[in-house]
């Protein structure tokens, strides 16, 4: 999402050193390079995603997240990223816990499951919710981990994990009134700065 | 093998073509890592695709264990078994592009290809070397190499390419001339050998140093040649570096239900299969040779001299490393590839990785493996857009 990575670019510092994980084409990390002269690895497991990596000159590690960050020392980025990829993730809970270890902050945005259209195709559709944003049948998601702002939120303070900022977007990744008062009804998307307490 | 004895002299598409090998002479004396020295030395080398104006495109191949300087290309194109070990990948087009990039491949010191090694002739008394030729390093293949840069007006490589102790030499390479390599491409390959490595690498010495016509390693002065011993540890050395699921598909194994005849079949197979290695690799490969590569390959430890700290070595490192391996590779495990590239993570090098699905083992670095060639394809474009950006 290009407002996400528009406002990752905006707070990481210059020469800072970054892990993605989940980075996709290498896009965010090729313009974080070129903006803000910033180093560092994109994690990867899809093969065209590595091979787009490759052939723009960003590093990338072929490796699923799944298999953990323990390859990863502690305290050796500034900044940890994981875009849109919570949601599929089997462990979020320890991960979000490793990515603070690994790096000094994170950024971890998500698709709001509690989204009023979510709800509607709930409550009055009586199936799972499909949309744009969250395009699979039931059966075939890679989403096993779908959550709520209130949900995350309620993580966050459980692990003692501190909320530096938290921008809430709409459908077309705009922040908006209504997604600033009733985030967890118009919120598409969430995106959030962590830190250590 | 009358098949592979093509008539046509057409040169076959995204070939480099007939090449013609160089040898250049050093006068001057080189140290090596082992306390020995040589006087002056030869290499051989092939070069392939041109030198830009500003001397930036040149790529080194090194070569693994039984490797030489003919990379790609024929040396006849009417015996198209003369074909570069690694010809898949170089040529125009190819992954390692000649069109873009001037291509280095050479014989490393020690070797039995042309450049000085155990059959080279001393220059005191004009008797071959034989055992008595000092053992080499890896960083002395490094030096030897960096020599023929010099000699060739290659301040900077755009790359060090090489697979297993090719691999280890571009690591090497890294480490020991940061200034002078843009990008290592270190494949199927490990930070140092495991003891099972240096076990496998026993056993085929013990092979060679067993056999009665090794004669203590003068067997060229008895006109001899230890071929059985040198064809088994080329054997050994074969089976490590397939698959068990390679060899079973290769010789049509069907071991989860055996029958009789289909069992019989495979052994015959495997055996003449073997054999027929064996044999061919002793006919044209020198026992001291192998003695020595193997040698240089278990004392590989480039961490060794900054007291066992990969990460610490590492942090010499300036160019960009691409660490590729493959599944089945259990000779130089892709686990042995994540040690290098967890340390270059660690030592804040530019690092990517990736693992290559395959089922043919350490082998894999040789073959045509589609993901294997467009990843290298991609990396060495990149490469090229850089140099001319």
């Amino acid at each position: 999402m290009k407002q996400a990575d528009d406002l990752i670019i905006d707070l990481v510092n210059a020469n800072a050193r970054v892990l993605d994980l989940g980075c996709g084409d290498g896009e965010l990390l090729s313009r974080l390079s070129t903006t803000k002269s910033v180093t560092g690895y994109g994690v990867e497991r899809d093969q065209s995603h590595i091979e787009a990596c490759l052939a723009r000159g960003v590093n990338v590690i072929e490796h699923d997240i799944d298999d953990g960050l323990d390859r990863f020392p502690t305290d050796s980025f500034d900044m940890v990223i994981m875009n849109e990829t919570l949601q599929a993730i089997a462990a979020p809970r320890h991960l979000v816990r490793e990515m603070l270890r690994v790096g000094e902050e994170c950024v971890v945005t998500f698709p709001n499951f509690a989204y009023w259209s979510c709800r509607q195709q709930l409550f009055f559709g009586g199936h799972m919710p499909v949309s744009n944003h969250l395009p699979h049948q039931w059966y075939d998601t890679p989403n096993i981990h779908l959550c709520t702002i209130r949900d995350f939120d309620r993580m966050c303070r459980e692990d003692n994990v501190n909320v530096i900022s938290r921008f809430v977007f709409n459908r077309t990744g705009v922040q908006t009134l209504g997604t600033r008062i009733f985030r967890n009804i118009f919120g598409v998307t969430a995106f959030y700065r962590l830190g250590r307490i | 093998m009358a098949s592979s004895c093509l008539e046509s002299s057409a040169v076959p598409t995204n070939s480099v073509g007939v090449v013609t090998p160089q040898s250049i002479q050093f006068d001057k004396s080189i140290k090596l890592a082992g306390g020995g020295e040589l006087a002056s030395f030869k290499l051989m080398y092939e070069t392939y695709g041109e030198l830009n104006a500003d001397r930036s495109n040149a790529v080194l191949i090194c070569h693994a264990l039984s490797g030489h300087h003919h990379a790609a290309g024929y040396h006849d194109l009417a015996d198209r078994r003369t074909i570069g070990w690694w010809d898949n990948c170089i040529g125009p087009g190819k992954p390692i592009d000649t069109n873009l990039f001037y291509v280095i491949a050479l014989n490393n010191l020690g070797g039995c290809h042309g450049s000085t090694g155990p059959t080279s002739n001393r220059p005191d008394d004009g008797e071959p070397f034989g055992s008595d030729f000092p053992q080499v390093t890896v960083s002395d293949w490094v030096k030897s190499q960096a020599l023929l840069a010099d000699a060739l007006d290659i301040r900077r490589f755009a790359a060090v390419i090489g697979g297993s102790l090719g691999g280890m030499q571009a690591l090497q390479w890294a480490i020991d001339y940061p200034g002078r390599v843009r990008n290592a491409l270190l494949i199927a390959c490990a930070p140092n050998l495991s003891a099972q490595n240096i076990a496998f690498n026993e056993i085929a010495r013990q092979a060679i140093l067993t056999d009665r016509n090794f004669h203590q390693g003068k067997y060229l002065d008895a006109s001899s040649n230890p071929a059985d011993g040198l064809g088994t540890a080329r054997m050994l050395g074969h089976v490590t570096y397939l698959s068990a699921e390679g060899m079973n598909e290769k010789f049509g194994g069907d071991f989860e239900n055996p029958n009789a005849e289909a069992a019989h079949d495979v052994v015959g197979e495997v055996t003449s299969y073997l054999q027929y290695n064996g044999q061919k690799f002793a006919n044209m490969f020198d026992a001291n040779t192998y003695l020595l590569m193997t040698h240089a390959l278990d004392s590989f430890d480039p961490a060794r001299v900054y007291d066992g700290n990969l990460v610490a070595a590492l942090r010499q490192i300036t160019a960009r490393l691409l660490v590729v391996s493959f599944s089945t590779d259990w000779r130089f495990a892709p686990e042995r590839s994540r040690e290098i590239v967890d340390a270059a993570i660690a030592a804040d090098c530019d690092v990517s990785y990736v693992d290559i699905e395959s089922i043919s083992g350490h082998d894999s670095f040789l073959l045509e493996i589609p993901r294997y060639h467009r990843i290298l394809k991609a990396y060495m474009k990149e490469i090229s857009d850089k140099l001319n950006s």
